[in-house]
């Protein structure tokens, strides 16, 4: 596994680099001219999600199926802030992205004490308690109706036309992404990658690993949260829906489908699925749940390498004849992204 | 005290819902290493069979008893067989996520069918009240927490004292060195998987006569059950059981003295047991 990833971040040639990051940059450019507006931000808001969710998942090894709680719970924070303080967008989508990383450090802190499967029970666990105290507490978060009329301030400028509001809030995006590259790169990225391959040999060079692990829950906590904010802001309100645990599972099958580890890849599944729902909505096809389930089943089953793995295998020359695989090992790491140490 | 007594007994009773789903779970997860998310979808499937049956087919409460857990443990089955199957060498992970798929589907495409409001059940077995001393209580409860305590006993017994039972025992805790004795682990597994699915299907037709049925009622319940293997230890089937139980009282008892953490006492609880007790109460600590 940790061959396999040197190899996809140092065969990468330079202008391979460069030439991904202009494509990506003239992609976002003229994201909103191609599609209609709302929807190329919605893309945004979940790209950032699920590259967030693939800096804990895909990096760090940890499944969260809570999600939820911090883009629902920054929806619901940068909400009040902007009804409540006419302060500019950006100040009320920090506020947001804040008190996620805040939530993320008591969930983080107990879901950490267990691994693998626990750790997703126990995160979608946690959520489902956000959701409940969103709906009860329903004289701050307006409960079954939510927060309307979420306001896009910004002094000296008029963001009511969606055009504009995409460029406004896509600076917002790229720091974050780029945030999420900067960890994973960073020396702490590496120490969270072999965290996810084998806990206990990292744990023996004196790492706390714990400690890291819950530094990268509230890391991509506060990131989901930049995104949720910003997706309260785009559509005017922040509803129940969002920290629902069906918003977590949407976010899984985004970096599942783009694939798992890539951190791009989750862009590209999000754009796919944010489409695909558009798409259907538009021809009167509302069941959303049955696109995600079905997504869900069918590249877990035949495509678990998703988009943008995929897409690097076949586009990365043929190393020399591969070692023979070992009997012990019964997925090949290159072919199945490694989720967590079994 | 009276009322206390009443809302201790409204406990048990739901903590039979959430007894027989972690021991479906317990059992799954100990001979596969699978949480089946779709778990809960299967309960909602059991109860829409009950009202299916009842209303086309004109079958009352006892056929749905014994025909819908069957049918269910025969589509868990096929569901083994055909998707589980395939991603049982990769990490455990695939398979949650593989359930979670199929649970919303399943949950969609009944939504798509009946709308996300409650069908009517009408075919109840009984109805009236028994005099438990201090208190009267509908008697189909009674019946309910009746049924989910025989089988929780049945199911330990088995697993206990019956030579099925020790083999899923055995490849439970040791799959290899069971094998390296010769029995085939693999033969159990399907029919084990089936049979965690029989006991949701069982607990959904229980809820038909006394729960709303829709397509939510799965993911609401199972979410709960969730924490309540994560409280009493996935790896321990009595455990499960036995937290089911008793998470059912206390959230009884939160509705009558706390009713603001009716529905939050249960993760208030995984919270100070993750602190204390991190494999559970019942759990020991191993990977998963």
């Amino acid at each position: 596994m940790i061959l396999g990833l040197m190899r996809r971040l140092g065969d990468r040639p330079a202008w391979m680099r460069w030439g991904l990051l202009a494509v990506g940059l003239a992609v976002a450019a003229i994201l909103p001219w191609v599609l209609y507006p709302p929807v190329a931000t919605d893309i945004l808001c979940w790209g950032l999600f699920a590259v967030a969710f693939d800096l804990l998942l895909g990096h760090a090894g940890l499944l969260s199926f809570g999600h939820a709680a911090f883009w629902g719970g920054s929806a619901y924070v940068t909400g009040l802030i902007a009804l409540h303080s006419g302060l500019p967008f950006y100040v009320a989508v920090l506020g947001g992205a804040v008190a996620a990383a805040v939530l993320a450090l008591p969930i983080g802190y107990l879901a950490v004490r267990r691994s693998g499967i626990y750790f997703a029970m126990i995160t979608l666990a946690f959520a489902q308690m956000v959701y409940f105290v969103a709906n009860q507490w329903s004289a701050v978060t307006g409960g079954e109706n939510g927060l309307q009329g979420i306001p896009r301030n910004l002094p000296g400028v008029d963001l009511s036309d969606a055009f504009t509001f995409y460029y406004a809030a896509l600076p917002v995006v790229l720091l974050g992404l780029a945030a999420a590259r900067r960890i994973v790169r960073s020396p702490f990225g590496r120490v969270t990658a072999a965290i996810r391959d084998n806990t206990d040999r990292v744990r023996a060079l004196g790492y706390p690993a714990d400690r890291y692990k819950l530094t990268v829950f509230t890391a991509s906590a506060f990131l989901s949260g930049l995104a949720g904010g910003l997706f309260a802001v785009n559509h005017g309100f922040a509803s129940l829906q969002e920290v629902d645990w069906t918003t977590s599972g949407k976010v899984v099958v985004m970096t599942v489908l783009g694939g798992i580890g890539t951190l791009w890849g989750s862009l590209v599944g999000a754009a796919a699925i944010v489409r695909l729902e558009d798409w259907l909505s538009t021809a009167g096809f509302e069941q959303t749940d049955l696109v995600t389930g079905g997504v869900f089943i069918v590249v877990v089953l035949l495509f678990r390498q998703g988009l943008w793995g995929t897409a690097t295998r076949l586009l990365r020359p043929r190393p020399p004849a591969p070692p023979t695989p070992d009997p012990a090992e019964p997925a090949d790491p290159d072919r199945t992204p490694h989720l967590t140490k079994r | 005290m009276t009322s206390f007594l009443q809302q201790l007994f409204n406990g048990l009773v739901s903590g039979s819902f959430y007894a027989l789903l972690a021991l479906g779970l317990a059992v799954i997860f100990g001979m596969l290493r699978v949480v089946n998310f779709a778990h809960g979808a299967l309960y909602m499937l059991g109860a829409f069979g009950a009202v299916v049956l009842g209303d086309s087919a004109g079958l009352g409460f006892w056929w749905a008893l014994l025909l819908v857990p069957a049918a269910l443990a025969v589509a868990g089955m096929a569901m083994e067989r055909l998707l589980v199957q395939r991603l049982t060498a990769l990490d455990p992970l695939y398979n949650f996520l593989l359930t979670f798929g199929i649970a919303l589907v399943c949950q969609d495409l009944l939504r798509m069918k009946y709308g996300s409001h409650s069908q009517p059940y009408d075919h109840a077995p009984f109805s009236g009240t028994v005099d438990l001393g201090l208190f009267d209580y509908p008697a189909y409860q009674v019946f309910v927490l009746a049924v989910s305590v025989a089988v929780c006993v049945a199911v330990w017994l088995l697993l206990t004292r019956t030579r099925i039972g020790t083999v899923v025992r055995a490849s439970t805790e040791r799959p290899e060195l069971t094998r390296a004795f010769g029995i085939d682990t693999r033969r159990w597994v399907t029919p084990v998987f089936g049979f965690g699915v029989a006991l949701a299907g069982l607990a959904g037709v229980l809820a038909a006569p006394m729960r709303a049925v829709n397509s939510d009622m799965g993911a609401d319940l199972i979410i709960t059950v969730f924490a309540v293997v994560v409280i009493g230890g996935l790896g321990s089937v009595f455990g499960s059981v036995i937290a089911g139980f008793a998470i059912g009282m206390l959230q009884a008892l939160g509705n009558l003295y706390v009713p603001v953490l009716s529905q939050t006492s249960v993760y208030l609880l995984m919270a100070v047991v993750l602190l204390v007790r991190p494999a559970g109460l019942f759990g020991k600590e191993e990977h998963a």
